[in-house]
Protein backbone atom coordinates (compact mmCIF):
# COMPACT_ATOMS: atom_id res chain seq x y z
CA UNK A 1 0.00 0.00 0.00
CA UNK A 2 1.49 3.32 -0.99
CA UNK A 3 1.12 6.62 0.81
CA UNK A 4 -1.60 7.88 -1.50
CA UNK A 5 -3.73 4.80 -0.95
CA UNK A 6 -3.15 4.95 2.80
CA UNK A 7 -4.30 8.54 3.05
CA UNK A 8 -7.28 7.91 0.82
CA UNK A 9 -8.36 4.97 2.88
CA UNK A 10 -7.94 6.82 6.16
CA UNK A 11 -9.03 10.22 4.96
CA UNK A 12 -11.40 10.85 7.89
CA UNK A 13 -8.65 10.07 10.36
CA UNK A 14 -6.14 12.20 8.46
CA UNK A 15 -8.59 15.08 8.49
CA UNK A 16 -9.35 14.60 12.16
CA UNK A 17 -5.69 14.56 13.16
CA UNK A 18 -4.99 17.57 10.95
CA UNK A 19 -7.79 19.51 12.62
CA UNK A 20 -6.52 18.46 16.04
CA UNK A 21 -3.09 19.64 15.04
CA UNK A 22 -4.46 22.95 13.84
CA UNK A 23 -6.36 23.33 17.11
CA UNK A 24 -3.23 22.75 19.19
CA UNK A 25 -1.15 25.19 17.14
CA UNK A 26 -3.91 27.78 16.74
CA UNK A 27 -4.97 28.01 20.37
CA UNK A 28 -1.40 27.98 21.67
CA UNK A 29 -0.36 30.68 19.20
CA UNK A 30 -3.30 32.89 20.17
CA UNK A 31 -2.42 32.36 23.82
CA UNK A 32 1.22 33.28 23.14
CA UNK A 33 0.18 36.40 21.21
CA UNK A 34 -2.10 37.51 24.05
CA UNK A 35 0.64 37.06 26.63
CA UNK A 36 3.79 37.73 24.62
CA UNK A 37 2.91 41.00 22.90
CA UNK A 38 1.78 42.78 26.09
CA UNK A 39 4.90 41.48 27.83
CA UNK A 40 7.03 42.80 24.98
CA UNK A 41 5.35 46.20 25.28
CA UNK A 42 5.76 46.14 29.06
CA UNK A 43 9.52 45.72 28.91
CA UNK A 44 9.85 48.71 26.57
CA UNK A 45 8.19 50.78 29.33
CA UNK A 46 9.97 49.23 32.30
CA UNK A 47 13.55 48.45 31.28
CA UNK A 48 14.23 46.85 34.67
CA UNK A 49 11.89 44.00 33.66
CA UNK A 50 13.76 43.44 30.41
CA UNK A 51 16.29 40.93 31.71
CA UNK A 52 13.99 38.83 33.91
CA UNK A 53 11.27 38.59 31.24
CA UNK A 54 13.51 37.84 28.26
CA UNK A 55 15.69 35.63 30.46
CA UNK A 56 12.69 33.67 31.65
CA UNK A 57 11.37 33.15 28.12
CA UNK A 58 14.85 32.12 27.08
CA UNK A 59 15.13 29.50 29.83
CA UNK A 60 11.79 27.99 28.78
CA UNK A 61 13.22 27.55 25.28
CA UNK A 62 16.08 25.48 26.64
CA UNK A 63 13.78 22.90 28.28
CA UNK A 64 13.47 19.83 26.03
CA UNK A 65 9.88 19.60 24.82
CA UNK A 66 9.18 16.11 26.12
CA UNK A 67 10.45 17.17 29.54
CA UNK A 68 8.23 20.28 29.50
CA UNK A 69 5.19 18.12 28.72
CA UNK A 70 6.19 15.96 31.64
CA UNK A 71 6.65 18.91 34.02
CA UNK A 72 3.14 20.15 33.27
CA UNK A 73 1.55 16.77 33.97
CA UNK A 74 1.03 17.41 37.71
CA UNK A 75 -0.26 20.97 37.16
CA UNK A 76 -3.82 21.50 38.46
CA UNK A 77 -6.57 21.70 35.75
CA UNK A 78 -3.94 21.79 33.01
CA UNK A 79 -2.63 18.33 33.86
CA UNK A 80 -6.06 16.77 33.64
CA UNK A 81 -6.09 16.68 29.85
CA UNK A 82 -3.27 16.03 27.45
CA UNK A 83 -4.38 18.71 24.96
CA UNK A 84 -4.29 21.37 27.69
CA UNK A 85 -0.75 20.37 28.56
CA UNK A 86 0.27 20.47 24.91
CA UNK A 87 -1.33 23.86 24.32
CA UNK A 88 0.31 25.42 27.36
CA UNK A 89 3.70 23.97 26.47
CA UNK A 90 3.47 25.18 22.87
CA UNK A 91 2.39 28.62 24.04
CA UNK A 92 5.35 28.79 26.43
CA UNK A 93 7.76 27.94 23.60
CA UNK A 94 6.18 30.58 21.38
CA UNK A 95 6.60 33.30 24.00
CA UNK A 96 10.21 34.15 23.31
CA UNK A 97 9.86 35.14 19.64
CA UNK A 98 6.70 37.10 20.46
CA UNK A 99 8.22 39.05 23.34
CA UNK A 100 11.54 39.60 21.63
CA UNK A 101 10.11 40.75 18.33
CA UNK A 102 7.61 43.08 19.98
CA UNK A 103 10.42 44.60 22.02
CA UNK A 104 12.85 44.86 19.12
CA UNK A 105 10.14 46.18 16.80
CA UNK A 106 9.18 48.99 19.14
CA UNK A 107 12.76 49.82 20.06
CA UNK A 108 13.61 49.91 16.37
CA UNK A 109 11.22 52.75 15.61
CA UNK A 110 13.18 55.82 14.49
CA UNK A 111 14.12 57.84 17.58
CA UNK A 112 13.37 61.11 15.80
CA UNK A 113 9.80 59.95 15.20
CA UNK A 114 9.34 59.08 18.87
CA UNK A 115 10.87 62.35 20.00
CA UNK A 116 8.72 64.39 17.63
CA UNK A 117 5.65 62.52 18.87
CA UNK A 118 6.49 63.10 22.52
CA UNK A 119 7.43 66.70 21.84
CA UNK A 120 4.10 67.44 20.19
CA UNK A 121 2.25 66.20 23.24
CA UNK A 122 1.19 62.64 22.50
CA UNK A 123 0.44 60.66 25.64
CA UNK A 124 2.31 57.41 26.10
CA UNK A 125 -0.80 55.48 25.09
CA UNK A 126 -1.27 57.56 21.92
CA UNK A 127 2.37 57.16 21.07
CA UNK A 128 2.09 53.38 21.53
CA UNK A 129 -1.08 52.79 19.56
CA UNK A 130 -0.74 55.44 16.86
CA UNK A 131 2.98 55.34 16.25
CA UNK A 132 5.01 52.57 17.86
CA UNK A 133 2.76 49.55 17.32
CA UNK A 134 1.82 50.36 13.71
CA UNK A 135 5.48 50.89 12.87
CA UNK A 136 6.56 47.74 14.71
CA UNK A 137 3.77 45.57 13.32
CA UNK A 138 5.86 44.00 10.57
CA UNK A 139 8.52 42.87 13.04
CA UNK A 140 5.88 41.63 15.49
CA UNK A 141 4.17 39.56 12.79
CA UNK A 142 7.57 38.15 11.86
CA UNK A 143 7.78 36.90 15.45
CA UNK A 144 4.33 35.32 15.21
CA UNK A 145 5.42 33.69 11.96
CA UNK A 146 8.56 32.13 13.40
CA UNK A 147 6.66 30.96 16.49
CA UNK A 148 3.85 29.41 14.43
CA UNK A 149 6.14 27.51 12.10
CA UNK A 150 8.11 26.12 15.03
CA UNK A 151 4.85 25.26 16.79
CA UNK A 152 3.57 23.17 13.86
CA UNK A 153 6.66 20.99 14.08
CA UNK A 154 6.76 20.90 17.85
CA UNK A 155 3.10 19.94 18.10
CA UNK A 156 3.86 16.54 16.55
CA UNK A 157 5.61 15.62 19.78
CA UNK A 158 2.39 16.30 21.69
CA UNK A 159 1.15 12.92 20.47
CA UNK A 160 3.65 11.32 22.84
CA UNK A 161 1.50 12.40 25.79
CA UNK A 162 -1.72 11.53 24.00
CA UNK A 163 -2.69 15.03 22.91
CA UNK A 164 -3.42 13.88 19.37
CA UNK A 165 -2.50 15.73 16.21
CA UNK A 166 -0.47 14.53 13.24
CA UNK A 167 2.23 13.26 15.57
CA UNK A 168 -0.04 10.24 16.13
CA UNK A 169 0.91 8.94 12.68
CA UNK A 170 4.55 9.67 13.20
CA UNK A 171 4.73 7.78 16.49
CA UNK A 172 2.54 4.98 15.14
CA UNK A 173 4.70 4.71 12.04
CA UNK A 174 7.83 4.60 14.15
CA UNK A 175 6.38 1.80 16.26
CA UNK A 176 5.29 -0.12 13.17
CA UNK A 177 8.52 0.66 11.32
CA UNK A 178 6.30 1.85 8.49
CA UNK A 179 7.49 4.84 6.51
CA UNK A 180 4.13 5.38 4.79
CA UNK A 181 2.45 5.96 8.13
CA UNK A 182 5.20 8.32 9.27
CA UNK A 183 4.87 10.30 6.07
CA UNK A 184 1.09 10.43 6.45
CA UNK A 185 1.74 12.49 9.55
CA UNK A 186 4.85 14.34 8.45
CA UNK A 187 3.69 15.56 5.05
CA UNK A 188 0.47 17.27 6.17
CA UNK A 189 2.44 18.83 9.04
CA UNK A 190 5.06 20.12 6.63
CA UNK A 191 2.38 21.51 4.32
CA UNK A 192 0.73 23.20 7.29
CA UNK A 193 4.02 24.79 8.33
CA UNK A 194 4.63 25.96 4.78
CA UNK A 195 1.16 27.49 4.48
CA UNK A 196 1.50 29.22 7.82
CA UNK A 197 4.87 30.60 6.76
CA UNK A 198 3.57 31.85 3.42
CA UNK A 199 0.40 33.45 4.74
CA UNK A 200 2.05 35.12 7.72
CA UNK A 201 4.91 36.19 5.47
CA UNK A 202 2.40 37.84 3.19
CA UNK A 203 0.76 39.54 6.17
CA UNK A 204 4.14 40.68 7.45
CA UNK A 205 4.92 42.30 4.13
CA UNK A 206 1.54 43.98 3.91
CA UNK A 207 1.70 45.39 7.40
CA UNK A 208 5.28 46.63 7.26
CA UNK A 209 5.39 50.38 6.75
CA UNK A 210 7.10 51.41 3.50
CA UNK B 1 -3.52 86.69 32.41
CA UNK B 2 -3.63 89.99 34.29
CA UNK B 3 -2.72 93.38 32.87
CA UNK B 4 -0.03 93.85 30.24
CA UNK B 5 0.68 90.18 29.56
CA UNK B 6 3.09 91.05 26.75
CA UNK B 7 5.60 92.59 29.10
CA UNK B 8 6.13 89.30 30.87
CA UNK B 9 8.60 86.84 29.40
CA UNK B 10 7.20 83.78 27.65
CA UNK B 11 9.93 81.56 29.04
CA UNK B 12 12.23 82.17 32.00
CA UNK B 13 15.21 80.17 33.22
CA UNK B 14 16.36 80.97 36.75
CA UNK B 15 19.60 79.31 37.86
CA UNK B 16 18.67 76.17 35.98
CA UNK B 17 21.13 73.29 36.02
CA UNK B 18 20.82 69.95 34.37
CA UNK B 19 22.96 66.93 35.10
CA UNK B 20 22.84 63.36 33.90
CA UNK B 21 21.99 60.86 36.60
CA UNK B 22 24.70 58.52 37.73
CA UNK B 23 27.72 58.37 39.96
CA UNK B 24 31.22 59.70 39.51
CA UNK B 25 32.09 60.30 35.90
CA UNK B 26 28.61 59.32 34.74
CA UNK B 27 27.09 62.28 36.58
CA UNK B 28 27.94 64.89 33.98
CA UNK B 29 26.69 68.41 34.40
CA UNK B 30 25.30 69.51 31.04
CA UNK B 31 23.99 72.91 32.07
CA UNK B 32 25.37 75.22 34.76
CA UNK B 33 23.20 77.83 36.42
CA UNK B 34 21.39 78.98 33.34
CA UNK B 35 19.60 82.33 33.43
CA UNK B 36 17.60 83.38 30.41
CA UNK B 37 14.42 85.18 29.49
CA UNK B 38 12.69 84.66 26.20
CA UNK B 39 10.40 87.52 25.26
CA UNK B 40 7.04 87.10 23.63
CA UNK B 41 7.18 87.18 19.85
CA UNK B 42 10.95 87.20 19.58
CA UNK B 43 13.22 84.69 17.90
CA UNK B 44 15.88 83.78 20.39
CA UNK B 45 18.72 81.87 18.82
CA UNK B 46 20.78 79.52 20.96
CA UNK B 47 24.17 79.53 19.32
CA UNK B 48 27.01 77.26 20.31
CA UNK B 49 29.13 74.36 19.22
CA UNK B 50 28.14 70.71 19.52
CA UNK B 51 27.81 69.68 23.15
CA UNK B 52 27.45 73.22 24.45
CA UNK B 53 24.00 72.50 25.88
CA UNK B 54 21.72 74.10 23.27
CA UNK B 55 19.54 71.08 22.65
CA UNK B 56 19.42 70.28 26.37
CA UNK B 57 18.19 73.81 27.03
CA UNK B 58 15.49 73.39 24.39
CA UNK B 59 14.30 70.05 25.72
CA UNK B 60 13.91 71.51 29.20
CA UNK B 61 11.30 73.90 27.81
CA UNK B 62 8.92 71.18 26.59
CA UNK B 63 9.89 68.95 29.48
CA UNK B 64 11.46 66.21 27.42
CA UNK B 65 14.07 66.75 30.16
CA UNK B 66 13.55 67.90 33.74
CA UNK B 67 15.85 70.45 35.41
CA UNK B 68 18.03 69.10 38.21
CA UNK B 69 18.09 72.49 39.92
CA UNK B 70 16.63 75.95 39.55
CA UNK B 71 13.33 77.21 38.26
CA UNK B 72 11.92 77.26 34.77
CA UNK B 73 8.70 79.11 33.95
CA UNK B 74 6.61 79.01 30.84
CA UNK B 75 3.95 81.70 30.61
CA UNK B 76 4.92 82.78 34.14
CA UNK B 77 3.98 79.38 35.48
CA UNK B 78 6.58 77.01 36.99
CA UNK B 79 7.08 74.21 34.53
CA UNK B 80 6.32 71.41 36.98
CA UNK B 81 2.87 72.88 37.61
CA UNK B 82 1.92 72.42 33.98
CA UNK B 83 0.18 69.31 32.82
CA UNK B 84 2.97 68.02 30.61
CA UNK B 85 0.68 67.11 27.72
CA UNK B 86 -1.05 70.53 27.76
CA UNK B 87 2.36 72.20 27.92
CA UNK B 88 3.69 70.30 24.92
CA UNK B 89 0.60 70.97 22.84
CA UNK B 90 1.08 74.70 23.23
CA UNK B 91 4.70 74.38 22.17
CA UNK B 92 5.48 73.46 18.58
CA UNK B 93 8.59 71.32 18.18
CA UNK B 94 10.69 71.03 15.04
CA UNK B 95 13.83 68.88 14.95
CA UNK B 96 16.61 68.38 12.44
CA UNK B 97 15.58 64.81 11.60
CA UNK B 98 11.99 66.04 11.21
CA UNK B 99 10.53 62.82 12.62
CA UNK B 100 7.49 62.68 10.37
CA UNK B 101 5.35 59.60 11.00
CA UNK B 102 6.29 57.39 8.04
CA UNK B 103 3.00 55.46 8.11
CA UNK B 104 0.84 58.60 7.94
CA UNK B 105 0.16 60.78 4.92
CA UNK B 106 1.23 64.42 5.04
CA UNK B 107 -2.34 65.34 5.93
CA UNK B 108 -2.47 62.94 8.90
CA UNK B 109 0.98 64.02 10.03
CA UNK B 110 -0.05 67.66 10.17
CA UNK B 111 -3.54 66.94 11.47
CA UNK B 112 -2.58 64.53 14.25
CA UNK B 113 -2.67 66.93 17.19
CA UNK B 114 -5.87 68.66 15.97
CA UNK B 115 -7.41 65.21 15.59
CA UNK B 116 -6.39 64.21 19.10
CA UNK B 117 -7.81 67.51 20.29
CA UNK B 118 -11.05 66.37 18.63
CA UNK B 119 -11.36 69.07 16.00
CA UNK B 120 -14.09 68.28 13.47
CA UNK B 121 -12.69 66.67 10.31
CA UNK B 122 -13.59 69.49 7.87
CA UNK B 123 -11.82 71.97 10.13
CA UNK B 124 -8.71 69.77 10.18
CA UNK B 125 -8.66 69.47 6.37
CA UNK B 126 -9.06 73.20 6.01
CA UNK B 127 -6.27 73.83 8.51
CA UNK B 128 -3.96 71.38 6.74
CA UNK B 129 -4.57 73.19 3.44
CA UNK B 130 -3.84 76.57 5.02
CA UNK B 131 -0.68 75.33 6.67
CA UNK B 132 0.67 73.71 3.51
CA UNK B 133 0.26 77.01 1.70
CA UNK B 134 1.77 78.87 4.62
CA UNK B 135 4.97 76.81 4.41
CA UNK B 136 5.08 77.09 0.63
CA UNK B 137 3.83 73.66 -0.38
CA UNK B 138 1.25 72.64 -2.94
CA UNK B 139 -1.86 71.45 -1.02
CA UNK B 140 -1.99 68.51 -3.43
CA UNK B 141 0.92 67.05 -1.49
CA UNK B 142 -1.46 66.27 1.42
CA UNK B 143 -2.14 62.71 0.29
CA UNK B 144 1.52 61.78 -0.10
CA UNK B 145 3.67 59.82 2.32
CA UNK B 146 6.84 61.29 3.84
CA UNK B 147 9.07 58.93 1.84
CA UNK B 148 7.74 60.49 -1.35
CA UNK B 149 8.98 63.96 -0.39
CA UNK B 150 12.31 65.71 -0.78
CA UNK B 151 14.29 66.77 2.29
CA UNK B 152 13.16 70.37 1.99
CA UNK B 153 9.53 69.37 1.56
CA UNK B 154 9.76 67.11 4.58
CA UNK B 155 11.09 69.87 6.78
CA UNK B 156 8.35 72.22 5.54
CA UNK B 157 5.79 69.59 6.54
CA UNK B 158 7.59 69.35 9.89
CA UNK B 159 7.13 73.08 10.40
CA UNK B 160 3.48 72.88 9.32
CA UNK B 161 2.90 70.04 11.77
CA UNK B 162 4.43 72.04 14.61
CA UNK B 163 2.14 74.97 13.78
CA UNK B 164 -1.00 72.84 13.42
CA UNK B 165 -2.73 73.67 16.68
CA UNK B 166 -1.45 77.26 16.56
CA UNK B 167 0.91 77.06 19.54
CA UNK B 168 2.22 80.39 20.89
CA UNK B 169 5.72 78.95 21.31
CA UNK B 170 7.89 77.20 18.75
CA UNK B 171 11.06 75.25 19.53
CA UNK B 172 13.33 74.59 16.57
CA UNK B 173 16.37 72.34 16.92
CA UNK B 174 18.67 72.90 13.93
CA UNK B 175 15.66 72.54 11.65
CA UNK B 176 17.56 73.41 8.49
CA UNK B 177 20.83 71.72 9.43
CA UNK B 178 20.43 68.69 7.16
CA UNK B 179 19.41 70.60 4.04
CA UNK B 180 21.52 71.60 1.05
CA UNK B 181 22.66 75.25 1.09
CA UNK B 182 20.14 76.47 -1.50
CA UNK B 183 17.15 74.81 0.13
CA UNK B 184 18.39 76.01 3.51
CA UNK B 185 18.55 79.62 2.32
CA UNK B 186 15.05 79.25 0.89
CA UNK B 187 13.64 77.93 4.15
CA UNK B 188 15.44 80.60 6.16
CA UNK B 189 13.85 83.32 4.03
CA UNK B 190 10.45 81.71 4.37
CA UNK B 191 10.91 81.39 8.10
CA UNK B 192 11.54 85.14 8.32
CA UNK B 193 8.40 85.91 6.33
CA UNK B 194 6.39 83.46 8.38
CA UNK B 195 7.64 84.90 11.63
CA UNK B 196 6.80 88.43 10.49
CA UNK B 197 3.20 87.32 10.11
CA UNK B 198 2.82 84.91 13.00
CA UNK B 199 4.92 86.55 15.71
CA UNK B 200 5.44 83.30 17.62
CA UNK B 201 7.84 83.06 20.49
CA UNK B 202 10.62 81.05 18.87
CA UNK B 203 13.66 79.42 20.44
CA UNK B 204 15.95 78.38 17.62
CA UNK B 205 19.03 76.20 18.03
CA UNK B 206 21.90 76.42 15.56
CA UNK B 207 25.68 76.27 15.37
CA UNK B 208 25.68 78.36 12.22
CA UNK B 209 26.55 81.99 12.95
CA UNK B 210 25.13 83.22 9.64
CA UNK B 211 21.80 81.59 10.41
CA UNK B 212 21.83 83.05 13.92
CA UNK B 213 22.53 86.58 12.62
CA UNK B 214 19.90 86.28 9.92
CA UNK B 215 17.04 84.86 11.99
CA UNK B 216 17.66 85.95 15.56
CA UNK B 217 16.10 88.87 17.36
CA UNK B 218 18.67 88.06 20.00
CA UNK B 219 21.49 85.55 20.13
CA UNK B 220 22.26 83.56 23.25
CA UNK B 221 25.79 82.27 23.03
CA UNK B 222 26.49 79.01 24.84
CA UNK B 223 29.71 77.23 25.62
CA UNK B 224 30.31 74.09 27.70
CA UNK B 225 26.92 74.22 29.38
CA UNK B 226 27.09 77.90 30.28
CA UNK B 227 25.34 80.94 28.90
CA UNK B 228 28.11 83.31 27.81
CA UNK B 229 26.11 86.27 26.57
CA UNK B 230 22.71 87.26 25.22
CA UNK B 231 23.00 89.97 22.57
CA UNK B 232 21.31 91.39 19.51
CA UNK B 233 22.98 90.44 16.22
CA UNK B 234 24.46 93.99 16.02
CA UNK B 235 25.96 93.73 19.49
CA UNK B 236 27.28 90.30 18.65
CA UNK B 237 29.03 91.59 15.55
CA UNK B 238 30.52 94.51 17.45
CA UNK B 239 31.57 92.49 20.45
CA UNK B 240 35.24 92.40 21.40
CA UNK B 241 34.80 89.37 23.68
CA UNK B 242 36.96 86.41 22.68
CA UNK B 243 34.17 83.93 21.95
CA UNK B 244 32.12 86.12 19.58
CA UNK B 245 35.40 87.03 17.88
CA UNK B 246 36.23 83.35 17.47
CA UNK B 247 32.85 82.76 15.83
CA UNK B 248 33.28 85.70 13.50
CA UNK B 249 36.72 84.42 12.50
CA UNK B 250 35.39 80.93 11.91
CA UNK B 251 32.70 82.26 9.56
CA UNK B 252 34.82 84.85 7.74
Amino acid sequence: MNLYQFMLQNHTEVLELTLEHLWLVGISTILAVLIGIPLGILITRYPALNKPVLGGANIIQTIPSLALFGFLLPAPWIGERADRIAILALALYALLPMIRNTYVGIKGVDRAVIEAGRGMGLTDRQLLFQVELPLALGVIIAGVRVATVISVGLATIAAAIGAGGLGEYIFRGLAMVNNQVILAGAIPAAVMALLADLSLGWLEKRLSPN
Amino acid sequence: MTDAPDSRPAIEFRNVSYRLHGNGDAARVLLHDLNLEVRRGETLVLLGRSGSGKTTTLKLINRLLTPSKGELRVDSRPIHEWDVIRLRRMIGYVIQDVGLFPHFTVERNIGLVPKIEKWPTPRISKRVGELLQLVGLDPEIASRYPRELSGGQRQRVGVARALAADPPILLMDEPFGALDPITRAELQREFLNLQKRLRKTVVFVTHDLREALLLGTRIALMEAGRMIAVQTPEQFLASAEPLPCAYRDAFE
